[in-house]
């Protein structure tokens, strides 16, 4: 395919699971400042530390309130990470690709704008952004689904999951390191009901509680953290978002296991072989927060391998 | 749809019994679905001007336009002749020009055309096709003669309007179209493939094909997705080719690979910066050189334009019996050249009846609408066309026809055009109806989309009887139906 398209499909697809997680985001912490009597009351200010652009949060806005938190999160066209911002980018990406992607991919991505455009205006959506977030994860699932079942499995497929997996998993890290840091449990709260409300909060907002209970039953800090980065069948894990998009990435240049040409390939590879043979202790050990920083830093070199690998490459005739 | 005593015309009469059973309310609901399936679908058209590059969504109205199937095998007939002549007279101009030397046509008139291409000169392309993709814009007057208007030979656009609104048409108001007989539209896509590979270069084993676009910012966007999807084939900009070996290449995440047809979006200007516009940033350097070599295929051929020149138009009947020795089945509008000293003073007196043209734009830019224009724009057009007569052609005001058009949930006569699409490659393939353009504001003639125009669905029935067989029923009508050509058959 052209490299140009390959770009925007991959981006297309990015763009769309980042508004998803941010979706999730705020998603969690609405559950957990519910109830008045909860420490994390107008705890929203975490929120914007976790995608990364308090700078720009604190230049336009006064005061951390909800209502501000929510605006910038969801509709502000200034921060380049909100819904609105992300879905308007797939589309603009979606647009110039109409022909490669399939009729109901498009109209599923302009749907999700539509239904933005119209939910900029209605302000319940700042006190109660329950309704909002489940229709913009419908709304990115949809897409899931029916590129899933529309589109041919090929080059252009691998380029759409990969993009999707890496940025997935590098929203889990997000979720798990501002949550692991609210949630390490204060001596006085574990055991209490509140620990496993706000515990089942952070599993509900990735979707994950209902899986987590098949496999660990009662709710553990540890088993959490195990779960949501080394479980290898749970579709919202960072291992399993590093086993697909190395899978995606393979079928793309049709290497095989275990060898690489390119550099992409080597870095993703080196990266999924250690969550492989990782073990939560250990992380642990290292500290939850370096270690997600040190991950952070490695999807990036991915990210950024994979644009000099397929999007900016000289070409020559081969 | 209705003759002048208020009877359903023959052709439109089992749907208008159709529309009699509707309840109340009914159309203005089915419009309203029309307008939201063509929002979700994506389907829009950009707007020059606007600062958010605001994209409008396509204006549709939810009733058709009906044409009948004897007078549409008339109106395919001519446009087959109208075509075959111009693609003949292209391949003779840019090589032994016989209808000069014939003094068919004035040496200087062609000279002086902007679109004339020298580079093309004492070239033909694959199978001698020029214009592979033609969209010649018809309009019925009042007395229900139909006329060319122009011929668009160069980029003509709207096809995908056309597809998309049958398609809309069949999700919103699927019952209209149960037990009449419309002749379908969906084989274009297939059709413009197999013309597009046909006149591939000679030899060429497994060719392919792309389309070229400006980009996402061009107006006619939407059209060029649309095309190259239903084709199955890229969608490439400028940047993405590249002229390496004497080929044409494509740049992929594989590597480059080979491209031997391009339908071109593009104008020519902008092709390729070492032969045509140097600022242009929209080409591919060194296309042309290929081009002339034979390695590559650009549809529509650059130097089409001379072609649909305005002030040629005029000679398009002539041209017609020139190569074909026929005469032209469809009319032309009469036409002043200006150029021409005696059609110039007459245009010059008449100015408040006339309408006069520039003779290389397109899109309908620069136009003076001669009975509704004050004494100062008159005053203006003396002396542009004065001072470049080469430039201008007049012809007289047309009345256009209406059709029933749904405004503010009522019926309403609104004037319309026909934009039908003609393919030309190993044969002519012409689609059955084409692009109807409606102005929506009453007693307008504007039916420009950027405008306020609305479009229909157009619908070709089939005709019930083989038109040799039998000739068709007389019917009174206001619309007289044209005289029966037999079609002809292309070998």
């Amino acid at each position: 395919m052209l490299s140009r398209v390959a770009n925007s499909v991959y981006w297309m697809s990015r763009m769309v699971e980042r508004a998803e997680n941010v979706a999730r985001f705020i998603d969690v912490n609405y559950n957990l400042t519910l109830g008045d009597s909860s420490p994390f009351v107008n705890q929203w200010e975490p929120l914007v530390f976790t995608t990364g652009d308090y700078d720009l949060f604190k230049k336009n806005y006064d005061t951390a309130s909800r209502e501000n938190v929510l605006k910038f999160l969801a509709f502000d066209r200034d921060n380049p990470n909100s819904i609105m911002s992300c879905v308007m980018l797939a589309r603009e990406n979606a647009r110039t690709i109409r022909e490669t992607i399939t009729s109901p991919m498009w109209e599923h991505v302009n749907r999700f704008y539509l239904m933005l455009r119209n939910a900029v205006n209605d302000s319940s959506i700042l006190y109660d952004p329950v309704s909002f977030c489940a229709e913009v994860r419908n709304a990115s699932h949809t897409l899931v689904g029916t590129t899933y079942t529309t589109m041919s499995h090929g080059e252009a497929w691998h380029f759409l999951r990969m993009g999707r997996l890496l940025e997935r998993a590098d929203k889990i890290s997000r979720i798990a390191d501002v949550q692991y840091y609210l949630l390490l449990p204060k001596a006085e709260d574990v055991g209490t009901s509140l620990d496993v409300v706000r515990w089942s909060a952070l599993l509900r907002s990735n979707s994950a509680l209902e899986m987590y209970r098949r496999v660990y039953g009662a709710i553990e800090p540890n088993n959490v953290a195990q779960f949501l980065i080394l479980d290898r069948h749970f579709p919202r894990s960072i291992r399993f978002c590093l086993i697909g998009a190395q899978h995606s990435l393979m079928e793309i240049t049709g290497s095989r296991p275990g060898t690489f040409r390119l550099r992409s390939e080597q870095l993703i590879g080196r990266l999924s072989s250690e969550f492989d043979y990782m073990s939560i202790e250990e992380i642990i050990d290292q500290g939850m927060h370096e270690f997600i920083d040190d991950f952070q830093t490695r999807v990036n070199n991915v990210g950024n391998a994979i644009h000099e690998d397929f999007f900016t490459v000289p070409m020559r005739v081969e | 749809m209705f003759t002048s005593d208020g009877e359903a015309r023959d052709c439109c009469a089992r749907y208008v019994q159709k529309l009699g059973k509707l309840q109340a309310g009914e159309l203005g609901r089915r419009q309203t679905s029309a307008e939201h399936a063509l929002r979700n679908m994506g389907i829009t058209f950009n707007v020059y001007g606007h600062a958010d590059g605001r994209e409008k969504v396509w204006p549709f109205d939810v009733l058709p336009r009906i044409i009948d199937g004897n007078e549409w095998t008339h109106v395919e007939a001519g446009l087959k002749q109208r075509i075959r002549a111009l693609n003949l007279f292209l391949d003779d101009i840019y090589n032994e020009q016989d209808i000069l030397h014939d003094k068919v046509i004035p040496e200087e008139l062609l000279a002086s055309a902007g679109t004339l291409r020298p580079q093309m000169r004492g070239f033909s392309p694959a199978k001698r096709v020029w214009c592979h993709i033609s969209g010649v814009d018809l309009v019925r007057d009042a007395d229900g003669t139909i006329y060319v208007l122009e011929d668009n030979l160069r980029c003509p656009s709207g096809v995908s309007y056309v597809l998309e609104n049958r398609e809309v048409m069949k999700r919103t108001f699927p019952q209209v179209f149960e037990g009449i007989a419309v002749r379908p539209v969906e084989e274009y896509s297939e059709q413009l493939l197999k013309t597009l590979l046909q006149c591939a270069p000679p030899g060429t084993i497994a060719p392919t094909a792309v389309v070229l676009t400006p980009g996402s910012y061009n107006s006619a966007y939407y059209e060029h997705t649309f095309l190259a999807q239903q084709m199955g084939i890229q969608l490439v900009q400028g940047s993405d080719l590249v002229v390496e070996n004497g080929y044409v290449h494509m740049r992929t995440t594989q590597g480059l690979q080979r491209v031997d047809v391009i339908y071109r979006r593009i104008d020519d200007d902008f092709l390729d910066p070492k032969c045509f516009r140097k600022d242009s940033c929209l080409g591919v350097p060194g296309l042309i050189d290929v081009y002339r070599a034979g390695r590559v295929t650009l549809a529509n051929a650059p130097g089409t334009g001379v072609a649909d020149d305005k002030a040629i138009y005029a000679y398009v009947p002539e041209i017609i019996k020139y190569y074909l020795d026929e005469d032209a089945i469809l009319q032309n509008v009469p036409t002043y050249v200006c150029s021409d000293d005696k059609h110039r003073q007459h245009v010059l007196a008449n100015l408040d009846k006339l309408v006069v043209k520039p003779t290389n734009e397109s899109g309908g830019y620069g136009i003076l609408m001669g009975p509704q224009s004050t004494r100062e724009e008159q005053a203006k057009y003396v002396d542009l066309i004065n001072a470049n007569p080469r430039n201008y052609i007049a012809q007289p005001m047309l009345n256009l026809s209406t059709v029933p058009t749904l405004v503010d949930e009522r019926l309403q006569p609104r004037h319309v055009d026909l934009r039908p699409f003609v393919l030309c490659g190993e044969d002519i393939y012409v689609m059955p109806g084409g692009l109807t353009r409606v102005a929506l504001t009453e007693g307008s003639m504007i039916v420009n989309s950027s405008q306020g125009g609305g479009s229909k669905d157009t619908w070709v029935m089939e005709n019930k009887s083989d038109p040799q067989a039998q000739p068709a029923p007389q019917t009174i009508s206001s619309e007289p139906s044209a005289p029966q050509v037999q079609s002809q058959s292309q070998s």
